[in-house]
C-alpha cells in the first residue's frame, strides 16, 4: 500500500511539474501583467488627491530607487531627514542601463518604491505603473514655476510628452554647452566666447592649425555616441528649436529630417573631415574622453554640467564654459536642459510624503544648495527663489549663469537620444559612428535615424 | 479449477512482484532525477517555452499583450539590421570556432611531441588560463589594449609598423576580426586542453611505429592525430559554434555592437530589442530564431561526428 501512495504520489509530482513548465506561465504571470494595466489604468488618468500633504508627525520609512554613481538624492535624503526626523529611508539603488530593464518590474510590483529614479516614463505612464502628480502641482503651485521645467514631465493621453499630466519631477535640471580648456583656449588666442558658429568654427581650425586636438568627444557604442551633442548643438543654431522638442515628444508627423538640420548635420560632418575630433573616437568612452580632456587633449569638449564636478577636480580652474553660440550674431544661445526625472509609483504607500520631499528639494534652501554644491545643475524651483552659489573658481558658476540665458529666450530642448527608449543605441550611435567612417552622410545620416524613428514607434 | 486458480495466483503474484520490482527501479530512478528535473524545467523548460509563446504578440513587458501571430518574424526577415547581426554571428564563427580548433589542433599535437612533463604542464595551464578569467574583466583589458593609445598600437610602433596603428575596436574593416582576436584568445585554451586530452588516449605505439618508419611531424598529425581526434574536434566545434552564434559577452564588453553595425550580433540585439526598446514579442522572436539556427548549424556537426565514430 505504501509503494503504491509512494507510485502516485511520484506521478502526481512529474506532471505537476510538467503542468508548470506548459501552463505555469501562462496562469502565473500573464494575468498579472494585463491585471495590473486593466486595474491601474483609471489610476493614471484620474488625478491623485492629496489627503494630507506631508510626511505627518509619525515615523514614516520612504522606499526609494536611485541611480548608482549619483550622489545628489543619497545627500538629500540624508538632509531630509534631519530636517524631518520621523522619516527614514529604505533606498535600493543600480545602474541606469540596470534601471531601464527593472524599473516596469519593480513598478508592477505589489511593495513599488515611493518615490524612484525615472529611466524613461511614456511607457510607464501608459500602462498605469506611475502616479498622475496633478494634484500635487495644484497643492503647492509647481505649475506657477518657470514653464520649461514642467513641461518634459508631462504626458498627454495620446503618449506624445510635453504637454498633459505631470508624471514626474526633475530633481534639478542640467544645461549642456561647450566646456574649454582655459589654458588651450589662451594658447589659439580665444579672448571671449564666440559669438556665432563661424566663430566657434574659425577657434577650430586655428586649434587645428597649432596643432591641438580641437575637440574631445566620446563616440563608442558602449557609452553612446557623443556626437549628439555637438550635431544637437548645430539643429538649434541654425533652426527653431520647436521641432525638434516635437520629435523628441513624438507628437505626430514631426521629422528630424529637416533642410536646417541637413545643415547642421553638414557642419558636423565638415568637422569630422576636418580631423576635428579624436581619430579612435569610435572607440572612446565616456569617462575616456572626460579623463583625457582633463589631461589636457583637446581645446573643447561638448558636454553637460553633470560633469562639472569632475571637471573642477581633474583641471582645477583651468576649465571654463560656454553656451554653444548661435549661426547669426545676436540671436540667442540654445541649450539641452533635462530634468533630473523621478516620479512616484502609482501604488505607492507614501505618495504624499514623496510628494512632499519632492517640493522640498526645489524649495529648501539647504537642498538647494546641495543640488548646486553636489549635483553641478540648477535645482529650478519657483521664480525668484535664491539661488546657491558654487565654490569660487568652479564651473559651475558659470553653468548656472547660463542657465538663465537660455531659459529667457525660451531655447531649451530635450536630448534627440531620449525621443525613444532605443533611438540612441539603434539610431544615433551606429549612424553617427557611420558619419566618423566615411560609411554615411549628413543626408543619410537623417533619413537613416527618422525611418528608424518610426519604425520604433510603429512596434 | 481450483487448483488452476490456486496455481495461477502464485504465479501473477511473482509476475506482478518482479514487474513492480523493475517500475519500483524505475520509480526511485526518477526520483533521484526529480530536484534537476524540477530546476531543468523551472529554468530552462519554462522560459523557453514563454519564449516561444511571447514571439507571437506584440508586448512591452508590463502593459496588455497583443497577437500578432507571425508577424515578429516576418520583421526580422525584413529588416537589413536584423538579417545583419546573423550574417556577422556566421562571420564569428570563423574566429570564435576555425581558427582556435585548428590552432588547437596544433598547438596540442605540437606540445604532445615536444613539450612532455613539466614544461606541458605549465604551457597547458596559461593557455588555459583565460577560460578562468571573467569574460568582462577581460573585455575591458582587451578593450584598453586595442585601444589607440594602448599596448598592441605601441607595438607595432616600436616595431616600425606605426602606419597600421588604429583604435581596432572602433574601426569599421577591423572591429569584428579584433573581436574575433579575444574569442581564440579565449576559446584556444579550451580547445587545446580537451585536444590534448584525446591525444594522449591515442595509442603511443602508433606514433612509435610511424617514427621508426621516418614520418615527419607533419605526416604523424595528418595521418594519426586528427583521424582518431575526430571526436574531442567534433566537442571543440560544437562548444565553439555555439559560443560564435549566441555570442554576447565579448561583444557586449568590447564594442557594444559597433562600430556602426559592424560587430552587432543577435545576442546584443536581442538584448536592446527587450531591455531597451522593450519590443519582448520581436526580441523573443528573434531569441528562436537565433536557436533554431544554432541547432541547424550545430545537428550536422553532431551527426558527422557519429558517422565518423561507426
Amino acid at each position: 500500500m505504501k509503494k503504491i501512495l509512494l507510485k502516485v504520489f511520484a506521478l502526481l509530482i512529474i506532471a505537476s511539474m510538467f503542468l508548470v513548465a506548459c501552463g505555469g506561465g501562462a496562469t502565473t504571470e500573464a494575468p498579472v501583467a494585463t491585471e495590473a494595466s486593466e486595474t491601474e489604468a483609471p489610476a493614471a488618468t484620474e488625478a491623485a488627491t492629496p489627503t494630507d500633504i506631508a510626511c505627518g508627525p509619525d515615523p514614516v520609512v520612504l522606499k526609494a530607487s536611485f541611480e548608482t554613481g549619483f550622489d545628489i538624492p543619497f545627500k538629500l535624503a540624508e538632509e531630509f531627514t534631519k530636517q524631518y526626523p520621523n522619516v527614514t529611508w529604505d533606498i535600493s539603488q543600480d545602474q541606469f542601463a540596470n534601471l531601464i530593464t527593472t524599473t516596469p518590474l519593480v513598478l508592477a510590483s505589489d511593495n513599488p518604491p515611493d518615490l524612484l529614479r525615472l529611466p524613461t516614463m511614456v511607457s510607464f505612464a501608459k500602462d498605469g505603473l506611475l502616479m498622475n502628480l496633478d494634484g500635487y502641482a495644484d497643492e503647492y503651485g509647481w505649475n506657477e514655476w518657470p514653464v520649461p521645467q514642467l513641461n518634459q514631465n508631462r504626458i498627454a493621453e495620446d503618449g506624445t510628452r510635453g504637454s498633459g499630466a505631470l508624471y514626474a519631477m526633475g530633481l534639478n535640471y542640467s544645461l549642456t554647452g561647450v566646456f574649454y580648456n582655459k589654458e588651450l583656449a589662451e594658447q589659439i588666442g580665444m579672448t571671449e566666447a564666440p559669438k556665432t558658429v563661424a566663430e566657434f568654427e574659425d577657434l577650430l581650425a586655428r586649434a587645428k592649425d597649432a596643432g591641438l586636438l580641437p575637440i574631445m568627444q566620446w563616440g563608442s557604442a558602449k557609452s553612446g555616441m557623443g556626437l549628439a551633442f555637438p550635431l544637437q548643438h548645430l539643429m538649434a543654431a541654425y533652426g527653431p528649436v520647436g521641432p525638434i522638442n516635437d520629435w523628441i515628444f513624438q507628437k505626430p508627423g514631426a521629422t528630424i529630417d529637416t533642410p536646417s538640420n541637413l545643415i547642421a548635420a553638414q557642419h558636423l560632418e565638415e568637422w569630422i573631415k576636418n580631423g576635428y575630433f579624436p581619430a579612435d573616437i569610435n572607440a572612446i568612452e565616456y569617462t575616456d574622453a572626460a579623463a583625457r580632456f582633463t589631461q589636457g587633449e583637446g581645446v573643447f569638449t561638448f558636454n553637460g554640467d553633470w560633469q562639472n564636478a569632475g571637471y573642477d577636480a581633474g583641471m582645477p580652474g583651468n576649465v571654463g564654459f560656454f553656451l554653444f553660440p548661435p549661426a547669426e550674431a545676436g540671436g540667442a544661445p540654445a541649450a539641452m536642459s533635462a530634468p533630473l526625472t523621478f516620479g512616484i509609483a502609482a501604488n505607492a504607500k507614501n505618495a504624499d510624503c514623496a510628494a512632499f520631499f519632492l517640493n522640498w528639494v526645489a524649495t529648501d534652501d539647504a537642498a538647494r544648495t546641495i543640488n548646486v554644491n553636489i549635483g553641478g545643475s540648477n535645482p529650478g524651483g519657483p521664480l525668484g527663489a535664491t539661488m546657491p552659489s558654487a565654490a569660487e573658481g568652479s564651473v559651475t558658476n558659470e553653468t548656472l549663469a547660463a542657465g538663465p540665458v537660455v531659459g529667457e529666450a525660451g531655447n531649451s530642448m530635450d536630448f534627440i537620444a531620449n525621443a525613444t527608449s532605443s533611438i540612441f543605441a539603434q539610431g544615433w550611435t551606429p549612424e553617427l559612428q557611420k558619419l566618423v567612417g566615411g560609411q554615411q552622410d549628413a543626408a543619410g545620416l537623417l533619413q537613416a535615424v527618422q525611418s528608424e524613428y518610426v519604425r520604433e514607434l510603429s512596434q | 479449477m481450483t487448483t488452476n486458480h490456486r496455481h495461477a495466483t502464485p504465479s501473477r503474484f511473482r509476475w506482478i512482484f518482479q514487474h513492480w520490482n523493475i517500475q519500483r527501479n524505475t520509480i526511485i530512478g526518477w526520483l533521484f532525477a526529480l530536484p534537476a528535473l524540477i530546476i531543468y524545467t523551472l529554468f530552462v523548460l519554462q522560459p523557453l517555452v514563454l519564449t516561444v509563446q511571447y514571439s507571437f504578440y506584440k508586448w512591452n513587458g508590463v502593459g496588455p499583450k497583443t497577437w500578432v501571430g507571425l508577424n515578429n518574424y516576418i520583421t526580422i526577415f525584413q529588416d537589413p539590421d536584423l538579417i545583419g547581426t546573423i550574417i556577422n554571428a556566421f562571420l564569428l564563427v570563423v574566429w570564435f570556432s576555425f581558427i582556435p580548433v585548428g590552432l588547437g589542433l596544433i598547438v596540442a599535437s605540437v606540445m604532445h611531441r615536444v613539450a612532455t612533463g613539466k614544461f606541458g604542464a605549465v604551457a597547458r595551464t596559461v593557455l588555459f588560463l583565460p577560460q578562468v578569467i571573467a569574460l568582462v574583466a577581460a573585455g575591458i583589458i582587451w578593450g584598453w589594449l586595442l585601444s589607440l593609445p594602448g599596448l598592441i598600437n605601441q607595438v607595432l610602433k616600436a616595431i616600425g609598423l606605426g602606419t597600421i596603428t588604429r583604435a581596432w575596436l572602433g574601426d569599421f574593416d577591423w572591429a569584428l576580426p579584433a573581436v574575433g582576436l579575444i574569442g581564440i584568445w579565449v576559446l584556444l585554451g579550451f580547445c587545446i586542453v580537451l585536444l590534448s586530452t584525446g591525444i594522449t588516449k591515442i595509442d603511443p605505439a602508433l606514433y612509435e611505429s610511424a617514427r621508426i618508419d621516418g614520418a615527419s611531424w607533419l605526416r604523424e598529425f595528418v595521418t594519426i592525430t586528427i583521424p582518431l581526434l575526430r571526436y574531442e574536434v567534433g566537442v571543440c566545434l560544437t562548444v565553439t559554434v555555439i559560443a560564435a552564434l549566441a555570442a554576447f559577452d565579448i561583444v557586449y564588453v568590447s564594442t557594444a555592437g559597433g562600430p556602426g553595425n559592424s560587430t552587432a550580433v543577435p545576442g546584443i540585439q536581442i538584448y536592446i530589442l527587450a531591455f531597451t526598446q522593450r519590443a519582448i514579442g520581436l526580441a523573443s522572436a528573434l531569441a528562436v530564431m537565433l536557436m533554431i539556427l544554432v541547432i541547424i548549424v550545430i545537428l550536422p556537426i553532431q551527426w558527422l561526428n557519429r558517422e565518423n565514430k561507426v
